[in-house]
Order: C-alpha cells, then sequence, then structure tokens
C-alpha cells in the first residue's frame, strides 16, 4: 500500500490526496479550541512548520519535487559544532538514548536535562534489550562504516535533523527543533560511532 | 482471590521492570498467558469493580438537580444502555454535534443532574495507581453492556461524516517539538515502542482487534483507562498540551477510530498490560 502510494505520488509528481480533504483553517481552530490551557509560548507546538504540514498532507510519502524541497529547507536548518568536531562522550550518549524526559507538560519546571529516547525506536547496545522498532537497528554503526569521517558527520547530521537526509522521516529533528544540544547531540554521535562505543564493541 | 492478586502483582512488576529479563518473546508470552486465564474467568479482570461502580453511579441520585442518570439518552432512546456503545460515536440534535460515548454521559451529567462540566474537564483523568474517576466508571459501565457486540456506529450523516475526515485528518497531522503525529506509531504492523507492541490503527483489520476493548484495565499503572484518557496520554507523549476531554478534535479521532474498527467486537472491559 505504501508502495503502491508513492509509485503513484511520483507517477503526478504531487503530493497524493487521501480522503476527504478538511479544511486546514478548521483543523487549526480544532486543535486551538482542544487544548486550552496551553501555556502561551506553547503556541507553535500547536501547527507544524510548511515540512510537518507536507508530510502530515502526503502521509509521509511527498512526491519528488516536494521532498527534494523538504531536503534543500531543513539541510539549512543544521547548525555545525563551532570547532568541527562531531563526537563527545558515548557514556553520556548512552545515558541520553535511555532518557525520554523532557517537553512533556509534566516536565515543567525542567528537572534534569531532556533525553533523546533512542531506545523507543532503535536497537542499539546489544546489552538494552528493550529497544523498540520504529526506526532501524543502529547496532554497530560506526563499525558497519569503517568509523568514516564523512559518517560521522552523517551521523550528526540525521540526528540534528533527519529530514536532511530522509524528507518525511518519522524521526524528530532533535537539533532544528532544539530538542538536543549540539553538545548533546555529539554524546549520541559518539554513542553510534567511537569504537570504544558497546554499539561498535558488542559489550 | 489471592491467586489473582499474585497474577496482577506479578504482571505489574513486569510491566515496570526494564531490560534485565526482557525476552521480548517470553514477555509476549507471559502477558498471552495472563490474558488467557483473564478469559477463562473473565470476571476476575479489575476492570469490572469499576464496572460495578459505574453501574451504582447512573442509578444514584446526584448533582444540584439531584437526579439520576437513567434517563440518559446514549442515542437509542432515554434510558436504554444495552448496545449504546456499539452504535456511538454518533449525532445527537439534542446538543447539534457528534459525541462519544464519554462526551455524551458528561452531557447527560449537565443537563440531567445540574453538574458543571466545566469544573469536570479540569482535572477528567486519574493520576497512575488512582481509581478512574466518576465519568470512567460510568463509561465503562455503559460499554459493558455492549460487550459480545460489533462496533456498527454509522457515522453517516454529514456532521458525523465531517467527524471522522476530521480525525483521520488529525490521524496524521504532525506537530510539537517531536513532530509526531498519531501514524508516528501506528501506520504500520508489527512495530514496537521499547517493548510495548503498536497496534496498526490506520488498518482496518488490526483497529478492529484493539479499539473495542476500551475503556480496559491497565496493569502497569493500576486503573480502568478510557479511550478519552488514552488519547489525552498519546498527546502528553507526542508533546503536546493536555487534551481537552469532548472537544472536537478527541471526539474526531475516536470516531475515526471506531469508523476503522468497524464490524470489530467489543471486549469491554479490555485488559491492557
Amino acid at each position: 500500500m505504501r508502495l503502491t502510494l508513492a509509485t503513484l505520488a511520483l507517477a503526478l509528481s504531487v503530493a497524493p490526496a487521501f480522503a476527504q480533504a478538511v479544511d486546514p483553517a478548521r483543523v487549526d481552530a480544532g486543535i486551538k479550541a482542544a487544548f486550552p490551557t496551553a501555556p502561551a509560548d506553547w503556541a507553535a507546538r500547536l501547527n507544524g512548520d510548511e515540512t510537518m504540514r507536507q508530510c502530515s498532507a502526503a502521509h509521509n510519502n511527498p512526491a519528488k519535487d516536494a521532498a527534494e524541497a523538504i531536503r534543500k529547507r531543513e539541510q539549512q536548518t543544521i547548525v555545525y559544532p563551532p570547532d568541527n568536531t562531531f563526537i563527545g562522550d558515548w557514556r553520556k550518549g548512552e545515558a541520553l538514548a535511555q532518557s525520554g524526559y523532557g517537553l512533556r507538560f509534566t516536565d515543567y519546571p525542567p528537572r534534569q536535562p531532556n533525553g533523546g529516547n533512542c531506545y523507543a525506536c532503535h536497537q542499539l547496545t546489544k546489552t538494552e534489550l528493550s529497544y523498540g522498532t520504529l526506526g532501524p537497528s543502529l547496532s554497530e554503526y560506526g563499525k558497519l562504516r569503517d568509523y568514516k569521517p564523512e559518517a560521522v558527520k552523517a551521523a550528526y547530521e540525521k540526528i540534528y535533523n533527519s529530514h536532511a537526509s530522509f524528507p518525511c522521516s518519522t524521526m524528530p529533528r532533535f537539533g532544528a527543533n532544539k530538542v538536543l544540544s549540539i553538545e548533546q547531540i555529539k554524546d549520541a554521535v559518539a554513542l553510534l560511532m567511537s569504537p570504544e562505543s558497546p554499539v561498535n564493541t558488542g559489550k | 482471590m489471592s491467586f489473582r492478586l499474585v497474577l496482577v502483582a506479578a504482571l505489574a512488576t513486569l510491566a515496570f521492570l526494564p531490560g534485565a529479563f526482557a525476552q521480548d518473546a517470553d514477555t509476549e508470552k507471559a502477558i498471552e498467558k495472563y490474558r488467557a486465564m483473564m478469559k477463562e474467568d473473565p470476571w476476575s479482570n479489575p476492570g469490572y469493580l469499576d464496572v460495578d461502580r459505574g453501574e451504582a453511579l447512573w442509578r444514584a441520585a446526584a448533582g444540584p438537580k439531584n437526579a439520576t442518570l437513567e434517563q440518559c439518552d446514549l442515542g437509542k432512546g432515554p434510558g436504554k444502555v444495552e448496545g449504546a456503545f456499539a452504535d456511538l460515536p454518533k449525532y445527537f440534535a439534542d446538543a447539534d454535534r457528534v459525541m462519544d460515548l464519554e462526551t455524551r454521559i458528561l452531557w447527560c451529567m449537565e443537563k440531567l443532574q445540574g453538574i458543571s462540566t466545566a469544573d469536570y474537564v479540569k482535572r477528567p483523568h486519574p493520576a497512575g495507581g488512582q481509581p478512574v474517576k466518576d465519568l470512567g466508571a460510568l463509561a465503562a459501565y455503559v460499554a459493558s453492556k455492549s460487550a459480545g457486540e460489533k462496533f456498527a456506529a454509522k457515522l453517516d450523516n454529514r456532521q458525523e461524516k465531517d467527524a471522522v475526515a476530521l480525525g483521520e485528518t488529525l490521524f496524521y497531522r504532525r506537530s510539537g517539538p517531536f513532530d509526531f503525529a498519531c501514524a508516528t506509531c501506528h501506520s504500520q504492523s508489527g512495530l514496537r515502542i521499547r517493548l510495548q507492541g503498536l497496534p496498526f490503527l490506520a488498518e482496518k483489520k488490526e483497529a478492529a482487534k484493539v479499539v473495542g476493548e476500551w475503556p480496559a484495565y491497565r496493569v502497569s499503572t493500576a486503573q480502568v483507562m478510557t479511550m478519552q484518557h488514552r488519547l489525552y496520554d498519546c498527546y502528553w507523549q507526542m508533546r503536546m498540551p493536555e487534551l481537552q476531554l469532548g472537544s472536537a478534535v478527541s471526539v474526531a479521532l475516536i470516531a475515526f477510530l471506531a469508523k476503522q474498527a468497524e464490524g470489530g467486537e467489543i471486549a469491554v472491559p479490555g485488559l491492557k498490560r
């Protein structure tokens, strides 16, 4: 079904249409009314940006042109570490991969740094058996890529903004949406790309 | 009874412990076994305590008008509870809007008993470990009176079709700092978040298997959770603000799920991890 839709979308080179179209203004108004206790500074949370509007409408299978526009737009959001080093501390990376803390309405005022919750969706170290399967396994991620510098940079970019690599990816844009700091993303990169990381040593 | 308590305790422990013994298959098998035992003796589901509480509440005079809910019209006429849940959500002319079960009961509480629903929706859901609130117990009672029936909401007039279409749009609508939509977790089969299996709600066959289990007793939080509470909890994880019970958005999502689950069996109270 997904493939068929994607093929159709490619063939038409427009976003596929689903069910009955609902007036976007009606949806936005409904959302506003459904969350009456939203703090003023949460307004931006209610409505996705242009990329999210495109991905939602296309059920995450954007037409080729739209996908390319998204990729370019999202690539521009990526902020690189000032010293151009991408590998932080894998131990801190493992801690944030375990943590689902942050940005829920029960998480205020903040009591600890936001987590990345990587294990919710990905397999990483062999010893953590409680991992989700919404995303691909990242076991031996660095080892499988020979720890190449360009793979290290690509890992940073995927965590910072996955849509620059995979338009309409279901993964959060951890850097672009300010869920994780640059330092935290470097720690996550270390978990994936350090030869000493248990993701790669298998220990 | 002690045997049941041991089972519940064992499952609760199982649900809380992380990785250590979390051999996926073993965990799933243990839960399956637990569910099978519950089916052998369906009355052992702790959710029935709240079903009974809901029935007592239904018949008890309450509110400024000191009235019961027994004349509440759930869609089949005043006082008709049997099978009413199977036909919801639906458009109610007296309220001029589409309503799901909880929204309709709340409406009856206001109209028949004079209870202030504005106050009620401020904190409609229990904290973890606390029993479901009165509205949820009432919903569990009413829904249990459709157990064994199939979801058969018509959802065919203009307002109902609008609600289903809005629900479907919302299902795919990404927002919040994590860019999540319902579809993020529920648009493929056989996937998990950590060890928790995720139903493929975009597909009718899988939706029909699970939607009819709500309201359900949830072992990990030791309480009955209603569908409105389930959605509120999903939006919490999505890093969205608090979803208002009875809002058009919550009703639209429930209408979409009921449509997806058309023909699926109602098995309330369900039993969840």
